[in-house]
C-alpha cells in the first residue's frame, strides 16, 4: 500500500547566529538581519517522509505558510525528494498565533486528504512545539510526537518509537495519524544533483512578480501584471510553477486567523543579556585559587 | 472557548506515571498556589489515571484546595485523545481561569491539544508566572489581574511576556526546575471530587506496544553545586577532572551538549535549554563557551565560577568569579585547594 504524505516546513530566521546587529536598539530581533534558514527538524520530517516514499510508494507534499520568500524551502524540499509544494501566504494571516497558524495549515491540508502529516517537533524561532499537535486536533487525527524512529507502517496503522522525557515508548497509531519528527531520527538526504537541475527555476507567483518587477524597472502596473502572467503560464507549461494559495482557496474562516485568531497577544519582549551583578577577576595562581575557595566556604557556597 | 471568568479558579495537572507523580507538577502547585492567592480563589489540581485514588490525598498535603479526580482503566497509560477529552470535559464544566501544565514532553504533547479543542491560547515553556495588568492600545481598555505568562523564546534570546484576555482559561505549559517543590503538610485538608468519565476502547487511535522507562542517572536539579564541563575539557579522559572536581565538592557533574555529542559524558548530564534548567547555589563552568542555549539553563545559579582561556568566552561576563586560564592547570589547583579547606 502507498501513502500519501504532507509536510509542513517553516521558514525560520537562523537563531544560532543571532550577533549583536541582529537585535533593535528596542531589544526586540531584527529578522531581516539573520539569514533565514530551513527549520531544522523540518529537514528530519522531510527525510522520513521521502523514506516512506521510497519504500512503500505514494506521495510527498511540502505546505508552508509564510511570506514569499517561503518559496525557497518549497523548492529546496523538491531538490531533496518532494513532489509538490505550496506556499500559503495572505496579509490576513499576519500575526497569527499558533492555534491561528495550525487552523489556517489544516485547512491547507485537508485539500490534498493525506494518511500522514509530518512535522518538526519545534521551530527554532517561536520554539513553541505547539503547531503539531493542534494541527492534529484541528484535522481529528491522532498524533505521535517526539518520534525517533518509524518502525513500519501496515494497512491503515503506523507504528513508530518515540521519545518520553524518561525514556521510550513503542506506539502504533491509526491512520490518518499526524507525526512529529526530532532531529535525531534521521540523517536528512542533500540535494540530488539532478532535482536540482530539474527544479532549480521553480517559483511561485510571488517570487515571479518580484523577479519580474526587478528585470523591467520602470514599468508600469499593468504591464508588470501582465509580463508576470505570462512568466507564470511558462512556468506553469514546465511544470515549474509553484502553487501559491491564500486564506480564500483554502477556505478558512477568517473570524480563526491572523490577529483575531489569535487568543495569545505579546505584552512585552525583552533581549537577553545576561551579566552578573559583581563579578572578579581571579587570578589562576595557586594563591588566587586558594583565595577564592576560601571566601567560599566563608560564605557557605562550599560547605 | 470559555469567558472571562473572575471566580474561576486556578489549575493544575498533575502529570503522574504509573501511580508516581511527577516533580513538575508538584513544583508548579507552589507557583500555581501563589497565583490563587494573589486572585482570591482556590487551587484546582487534575489529576487523570487508573487506580490512583490515594494520590489524591498527597496532592491535598501539596497544597491542593480541589483536586478532580479522573480514574478509569482505558486512562491507566497516557494517551493524547483520551486525557484530552477528560481535561476539555472539566474545563467547560468547571471553567477556571487559569490552566497550567509541566513542560514535560507529556505536558507539551498534551496541553496544545486541549488548548486546541478549546480554542483558548497557549503560551509554550514558560520560565515565570505572575499577575499583572495590560492596556490595549492607547486609550484601550485595562485588563486587570491577568497571567503574565514569562517565556524564553528565538533560542533563548529573547523574553517575551505573553497574555490573553479575551478567550479563557489562560493556559501555559512551564518549564521544569524553574519553581521550588512545595513542603507537603499533613493536616492539610481538601475537596476530592471524583469524575465520571465515559470513554470507549475503540476511540482510542493509539496503542502502547512496549514501553522502556528509564530514570535520569543523576539528578542535576538537586544538586546544590554542579561542575560543569564543556567542549573545552578536551576528551572523555580528561572529563576526570570535571568529576574529581564535583566530587570534591559533593556535587553533580554537568556537561554542554558539545561535551555529550563529544562523547565525554552521558546526555543525561545536559545542562541548558534542550537539558536541564538547574539553580544550584554554585555552578563551576570548565571549559565552555557560554552558548545562550546553555546559559538559559544555568544563569539563575546563585553564584558562578568560569573557567576560559579565552578572554572573550560569552560565559565569562556572566561569571561572579571569572579565571582567566587553561583548566588543566587551574581545575587541579581547586581540586587541591578545595580537599585542604584551603
Ligand atoms: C517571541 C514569540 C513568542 C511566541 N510565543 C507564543 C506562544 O507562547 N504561544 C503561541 O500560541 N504562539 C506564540 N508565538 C507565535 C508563534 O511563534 C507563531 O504562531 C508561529 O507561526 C508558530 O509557532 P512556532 O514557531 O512555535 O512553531 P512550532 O509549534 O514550534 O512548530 C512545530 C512544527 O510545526 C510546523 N510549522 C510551524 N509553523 C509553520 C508554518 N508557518 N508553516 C508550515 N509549518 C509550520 C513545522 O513542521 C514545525 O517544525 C510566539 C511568537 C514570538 C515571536
Ligand atoms: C536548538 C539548540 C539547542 C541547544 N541546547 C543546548 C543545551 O541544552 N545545552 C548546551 O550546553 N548547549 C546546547 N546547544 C548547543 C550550544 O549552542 C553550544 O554549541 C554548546 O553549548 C557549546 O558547548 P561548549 O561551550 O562546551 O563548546 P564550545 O563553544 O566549543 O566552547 C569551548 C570553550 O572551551 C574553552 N577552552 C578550550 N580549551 C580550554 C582550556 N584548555 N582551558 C580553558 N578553556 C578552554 C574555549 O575557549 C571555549 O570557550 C543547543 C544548540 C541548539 C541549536
Amino acid at each position: 500500500m502507498s501513502y500519501n504524505c504532507v509536510v509542513l516546513i517553516k521558514q525560520v530566521p537562523d537563531t544560532k547566529r543571532i550577533t549583536g546587529q541582529a537585535m533593535n536598539e528596542d531589544g526586540t530581533v531584527n529578522r531581516a538581519a539573520l539569514p533565514a534558514i530551513f527549520n531544522p527538524e523540518d529537514l528530519n520530517a522531510l527525510e522520513m517522509a521521502i523514506q516512506i516514499k521510497d519504500k512503500f510508494g505514494g506521495k510527498v507534499t511540502v505546505v508552508t505558510m509564510g511570506l514569499p520568500a517561503a518559496g525557497r524551502v518549497l523548492r529546496e524540499s523538491l531538490f531533496r525528494g518532494a513532489d509538490d509544494g505550496v506556499l500559503v501566504t495572505d496579509r490576513r494571516a499576519a500575526a497569527s498565533d499558533t492555534l491561528a497558524t495550525s487552523y489556517i495549515l489544516s485547512c491547507a491540508v485537508k485539500k490534498f486528504n493525506p494518511d500522514i502529516v509530518l512535522c518538526g517537533r519545534q521551530a527554532i524561532d517561536g520554539d513553541t512545539a505547539q503547531v503539531g499537535p493542534q494541527c492534529a486536533e484541528k484535522l481529528g487525527m491522532g498524533q505521535v510526537t517526539c518520534v525517533e524512529e518509524l518502525i513500519d507502517l501496515k494497512g491503515k496503522s503506523v507504528t513508530a518509537r518515540r521519545a518520553t522525557g524518561h525514556g521510550w515508548q513503542e506506539v502504533r497509531c491509526k491512520l490518518p495519524a499526524l507525526l512529529t519528527v526530532v532531529d535525531t531520527a534521521n540523517e536528512p538526504r542533500v540535494s540530488g544533483g539532478k532535482r536540482l537541475m530539474k527544479y532549480k527555476n521553480a517559483r511561485t507567483p510571488a517570487e515571479v512578480a518580484v523577479e519580474t518587477k526587478a528585470a523591467n524597472a520602470g514599468a508600469d502596473e499593468t504591464t508588470l501584471k501582465k509580463l508576470t502572467e505570462e512568466a507564470c503560464n511558462k512556468l506553469k507549461a514546465k511544470g515549474l510553477l509553484i502553487k501559491q494559495w491564500d486564506l480564500d482557496m483554502i477556505e478558512a474562516d477568517l473570524k480563526w486567523c491572523g490577529r483575531d485568531g489569535s487568543p495569545t497577544k505579546v505584552h512585552r519582549i525583552q533581549s537577553v543579556v545576561l551579566t552578573a551583578k559583581e563579578s572578579k577577576s581571579v587570578d589562576p595562581g595557586e594563591d588566587g585559587i586558594r583565595s577564592m575557595i576560601r571566601e567560599l566556604i566563608v560564605d557557605k557556597t562550599i560547605a | 472557548m470559555i469567558g472571562v471568568n473572575r471566580n474561576g479558579q486556578v489549575w493544575v495537572f498533575a502529570e503522574q506515571h504509573h501511580g508516581k507523580l511527577e516533580d513538575t507538577g508538584l513544583e508548579l502547585m507552589s507557583k500555581a498556589k501563589e497565583l490563587a492567592k494573589t486572585l482570591n480563589v482556590q487551587l484546582g489540581v487534575v489529576l487523570v489515571g487508573s487506580n490512583i485514588k490515594t494520590l489524591g490525598q498527597t496532592l491535598v498535603r501539596y497544597g491542593a484546595d480541589v483536586v478532580y479526580l479522573a480514574d478509569h482503566p482505558l486512562l491507566e497509560h497516557y494517551q493524547t485523545n483520551s486525557y484530552t477529552k477528560v481535561i476539555f470535559d472539566l474545563i467547560h464544566k468547571y471553567e477556571p481561569q487559569i490552566c497550567l501544565f509541566g513542560a514535560t514532553v507529556t505536558g507539551r504533547d498534551l496541553a496544545p491539544r486541549i488548548a486546541s479543542a478549546t480554542k483558548a491560547g497557549l503560551t509554550a515553556d514558560c520560565t515565570d508566572l505572575q499577575i499583572g495588568e495590560h492596556q490595549a492600545g492607547k486609550d484601550g481598555p485595562v485588563h486587570k489581574n491577568l497571567l503574565f505568562q514569562v517565556r524564553p523564546a528565538f533560542g533563548g534570546n529573547i523574553i517575551a511576556t505573553i497574555i490573553n484576555y479575551d478567550r479563557w482559561p489562560q493556559m501555559a505549559t512551564v518549564r521544569e526546575g524553574v519553581m521550588a517543590m512545595p513542603v507537603p503538610d499533613t493536616s492539610r485538608k481538601g475537596e476530592i471530587i471524583e469524575i465520571q468519565v465515559h470513554l470507549k476502547a475503540d476511540e482510542l487511535p493509539l496503542e502502547i506496544i512496549k514501553e522502556h522507562r528509564q530514570d535520569k542517572k543523576v539528578n542535576l536539579k538537586a544538586s546544590r553545586i554542579i561542575v560543569a564541563g564543556g567542549a573545552g575539557v578536551g576528551s572523555k579522559e580528561n572529563f576526570r577532572l570535571v568529576w574529581d572536581l564535583a566530587n570534591a565538592l559533593g556535587g553533580a557533574p554537568g556537561a554542554t551538549r558539545a561535551a555529550i555529542d563529544l562523547g565525554f559524558i552521558d546526555r543525561d548530564h545536559q545542562v541548558g535549554q534542550t537539558g536541564t534548567t538547574v539553580r544550584p547555589s554554585l555552578y563551576i563552568a570548565v571549559g565552555i563557551s557560554g552558548a545562550i542555549q546553555h546559559q538559559a539553563g544555568m544563569q539563575d545559579s546563585a553564584k558562578i565560577i568560569a573557567i576560559n582561556n579565552d578572554p572573550e568566552a560569552p560565559i565569562l561576563s556572566l561569571a561572579h568569579y571569572k579565571i582567566i586560564g587553561d583548566l588543566n592547570d587551574v581545575v587541579p589547583r581547586m581540586i587541591k585547594a578545595v580537599k585542604e579547606r584551603a
